[in-house]
């Protein structure tokens, strides 16, 4: 169905091809998985499918790619549209039109459907989809869930033979996430649809799969395999696939059903030692940041009815909930961006929405879901000096923090060319320039791979034990599981939970992470603490 | 027989706001502004949506007050008084002779101030009525009933549309981002650390845009040639672009009507043979489009009959005297015409429920919201 045929692609202004002499066949109905990290050419591979490499980004393609027999070197986008569905990677930035129903019926209008066709297309996707209810909503007022199943639906209602998918899960809750991927899994069992997606998020998705493209960046040759032959060896994998590795199983377990048949011994050896447990933080009771009471309403919504939180110094505490409960809204209102209707907010015993501009970023630390909202400059150079001046920091620590959390990047990149992890690591190490007693992230590990995200835990946990408190608002379990102390869940603007991680994330299976449901009964959260304790 | 809800087709509803529009313009009258915006208002709280643009109404109605206050505090600083009943004699600032017919200050009349108010009150009574097309039906409906032929222009009219708000929110999200991060946001280099990544972000969006209706199929290959679409293209622009300007002579009156009235029907025959040729090779169709039915005919035919029925009353009624100063009259047939306007009110099927919005989360939802 999808033939590349000693692809290169090479952008004008880089010396390295992003992709070279690529060769693969994806047959028709198969789920195929493209992994790889940050940066190594996942997302170029993907747009080569529907000709939108090299027709809209520019560059240079050399070699074929066909998909059901047709060359994208003589069909661009739109002539492939019948053909191949395509949803990009942030879906407010595919949307053409302002609401859901229009939204699904704009393919087919441009592809010319009758009109009779295109009704009955719209319920069944309305449906296949769970987006009955939504059908007339604007789609701005959608929460990053609802939107990617719209931008799913969207391409689906032209009934294409090929689905392209970039990082459909990485913005959704658990729950979210798992109705999409038993969405997509729904529609290659049933329609034949061939789905080639990348996803970060390999512990969500490769049980699924049926092959796996590894894409190793940096001019190394992409494999395509088996799951379980690829990812012996991939430099990502999935906490399951880690525990497999660790543990020498074979075949190697990708879900944590196979992994749970393998780990009985494992279990039993572990049953004997004592529950782990990160080192319980010293009881430290000064408090970084508090809300009392806090209400926000957007309109005649509340997003937030009487919240009461406090964080103390030196812990990490992370805020979960589903699409939509109000952990974005909860973060903006400590660093003052919100006004809270009633109730209080404390920052270092300090109202932040009082604070001049120049004491807050010492003060209280926030990196929003997109970090490239922080950042202006032309250069990460200037970023940094710019970072300095303002939190009236010595000059260099910017850039010395930046060289700790990020050291490949060149200071004289633009922002905008940065990796996604990369970007997070510039937008942090402007923040913390201020050295600011709370940190506050915002989904920190969207886009990210495993080993950024490792990164990012290590200079986190780092921070914490100087005594900085940070509160982070992620649907990542895993991150969770590596890195919080204390986990505080929301549900419709309530406070529904607030307790030790461990014991609050196996208590639920969809915010356990998955070396946890492996290790159930007993109370394991990572690899690492597993192998710490044998080996101790 | 009970009607269904369903929105009405959007082009009556600004057909119905044109005319209605078109009738405040041809008079000075405050009864018959007065009259003009509270059928305007009365329609608008009988048959609105509670659709995100229907709340724009409140925009207008301010934006109108606004122009109406500014126009008599500029009759009082500036205008030439005339007439004989003055009300406040303000001091009046002596200028220079090069500046001579410029006046600040000095006396204010009951003359000037009525002449002042008429004028505002007229075009704030267009804004009502521009303001309840908004509400009533939004623009980008309005752009999606377009016939296939303006469809491209439609497009780039929508994008084009899209930069302002687009610009808004990610104005806001940047002076967050200073915020956070601890510059002030004044002065002339504020303005440009604003300004840059605004447009970036705005451009880059478009690119997005464009990409993103590029995959979706959006410029594929009709069966229709390139000649064809051509021609279909520039019978459409020049057919418009005459109707249109016709329309203005019409309206503005001073053009003789002999010249003003075939102009404007061979401009609307050449367009629409232009469309008729556009549509034909054309693969595109449309999902759910709003029918024409009675409704539509009696919503458009009330904006268009409130229009004739005021510019053809006689000049005395419609331009009520302000020297010497009378109480402005209430004539018949311009008065019946607004009236009729009324009719959408009842004729008009009533909105389709809405379910209300669900939690919202980001600052980009409550703006949406």
């Amino acid at each position: 169905m999808i033939r590349f045929e000693q692809v290169s692609v090479r952008y004008a202004d880089t010396d390295a091809p992003v992709l070279h002499d690529v060769n693969l066949v994806v047959p028709e109905g198969e789920l195929c998985l493209v992994l790889g990290r940050t940066g190594s050419g996942k997302s170029t591979l993907l747009r080569c499918v529907n000709g939108l490499v090299p027709h809209f980004t520019g560059g240079t393609l050399t070699g074929r790619v066909t998909v059901a027999g047709r060359d994208t070197r003589t069909h661009p986008p739109r002539e492939l549209a019948d053909v191949v569905g395509v949803v990009p990677q942030d879906p407010l930035a595919g949307f053409v039109t302002d609401t859901v129903e229009d939204e699904l019926a704009y393919g087919m209008e441009s592809l010319g459907v009758a009109p009779a066709v295109m009704r009955r297309r719209v319920e069944e996707t309305l449906d296949l989809l769970g987006l009955a209810e939504l059908r007339t909503r604007p789609l701005l007022s959608l929460s990053a869930g609802q939107q990617q199943r719209v931008a799913i639906g969207a391409v689906l209602t032209t009934h294409p033979q090929v689905l392209v998918l970039d990082e459909p899960t990485s913005a959704l809750d658990p729950p979210a996430a798992e109705e999409v991927l038993a969405a997509l899994t729904r529609l290659v069992h049933d329609l034949g649809l061939t789905v080639l997606v990348a996803e970060h998020r390999l512990e969500r998705v490769v049980q699924y799969a049926d092959r796996v493209i590894h894409v190793p960046g940096r001019g190394l040759p992409v494999e395509i395999g088996a799951p379980a032959d690829i990812l012996r060896a991939a430099a990502v994998a999935p906490p399951v696939v880690e525990l497999g590795r660790w543990a020498g199983w074979s075949p190697l377990p990708l879900s944590v059903r196979e992994a749970r048949r393998h780990a009985e011994p494992l279990r039993a050896r572990l049953a004997q030692l004592s529950v782990p447990g990160r080192p319980p933080t010293t009881a430290r009771t000064d408090k970084s940041g508090e809300v009392q009471g806090l209400v926000v309403e957007y309109g005649d919504l509340l997003a937030l009815r009487g919240i009461d939180l406090e964080v103390r110094r030196g812990e990490v505490a992370a805020v979960m909930g589903r699409n939509g409960a109000g952990k974005s809204t909860l973060l903006r209102a400590l660093v003052g961006l919100q006004r809270p209707s009633s109730g209080t907010v404390r920052v270092r015993g300090r109202d932040p929405r009082e604070l001049a501009a120049g004491e807050l970023v010492c003060t209280v630390g926030y990196v929003p879901q997109e970090p490239s909202d922080l950042l202006w400059s032309e250069t990460v150079e200037e970023e940094c000096t710019h970072a300095d001046e303002d939190t009236g920091a010595s000059p260099g620590t910017a850039a010395g923090l930046l060289a700790v959390l990020a050291p490949d990047i060149s200071p004289a990149a633009h922002p905008r060319d940065l990796s996604e992890g990369q970007r997070l690591a510039l937008a942090l190490a402007v923040v913390l320039a201020g050295d600011p007693p709370l940190l506050l992230l915002d989904e920190p590990t969207r886009g990210l791979d495993y080993g950024a995200k490792r990164r990012l835990t290590r200079t986190l946990r780092e921070l914490a034990s100087a005594g900085t408190a940070v509160l982070l608002a992620t649907h990542d379990v895993e991150l969770v599981a590596e890195l919080a102390d204390r986990v505080v869940v929301l549900a419709d603007g309530e406070l529904v939970t607030d307790g030790p991680t461990i014991e609050v994330v196996c208590a639920s299976p969809a915010f356990a992470p998955q070396v946890a449901k492996v290790m159930a009964p007993l109370q394991w959260l990572t690899v690492d603490s597993i192998a710490k304790a044998l080996a101790g | 027989m009970t009607r269904l809800p369903r929105p009405l087709h959007p082009a009556a509803w600004w057909l119905w706001a044109l005319g209605l529009g078109a009738a405040a313009t041809r008079t000075t009258n405050p009864l018959l502004l007065a009259l003009v915006m509270a059928v305007a208002g009365y329609v608008v709280v009988a048959r609105r949506s509670d659709a995100p643009w229907a709340q724009s109404y409140g925009v207008f109605l301010k934006l109108a007050l606004v122009v109406l206050v500014l126009r008599l505090l500029l009759a009082v600083l500036f205008s030439d008084p005339f007439g004989t009943h003055v009300l406040v004699e303000l001091p009046q600032l002596p200028l220079p002779d090069w500046m001579a017919g410029v006046r600040i200050g000095g006396d204010i009349t009951a003359e000037a101030l009525a002449f002042a108010g008429y004028d505002g009150l007229r075009l704030a009574a267009l804004l009502v009525c521009v303001g309840a097309a908004n509400s009533l039906a939004s623009p980008a409906r309005l752009l999606k009933a377009l016939p296939t032929a303006l469809y491209e222009v439609g497009v780039v009219i929508t994008v084009a549309a899209s930069f302002a708000p687009q610009a808004v929110t990610s104005l806001g999200r940047i002076r967050e981002a200073r915020r956070l991060r601890g510059r002030r946001s004044r002065g002339l280099r504020a303005v440009r650390g604003l300004a840059l990544p605004v447009l970036e972000g705005a451009l880059e969006r478009s690119v997005d845009l464009a990409a993103a209706m590029d995959s979706r199929g959006f410029g594929r290959r009709g069966a229709a040639s390139t000649a064809q679409r051509r021609l279909s293209a520039v019978l459409v622009l020049t057919g418009l672009l005459a109707a249109i300007g016709s329309l203005y002579g019409l309206l503005t009156s001073g053009t003789p009507r002999a010249l003003g009235l075939p102009l404007l029907v061979t401009g609307c025959l050449v367009a629409a043979a232009g469309m008729v040729v556009g549509s034909r090779g054309s693969a595109r169709t449309r999902y759910r489009p709003d029918p024409w039915r009675w409704p539509e005919w009696v919503v458009a035919a009330s904006g268009v009959a409130a229009a004739l029925a005021v510019s053809l009353g006689d000049a005395t009624g419609r331009f009520p005297s302000t020297a010497p100063l009378v109480a402005p009259p209430l004539p018949l047939w311009p008065t019946v015409g607004i009236l009729i306007a009324l009719l959408p009110a009842i004729a008009a099927p009533p909105p389709r429920w809405k379910p209300s919005h669900a939690a919202a989360e980001t600052p980009l939802e409550a703006v949406a919201a």
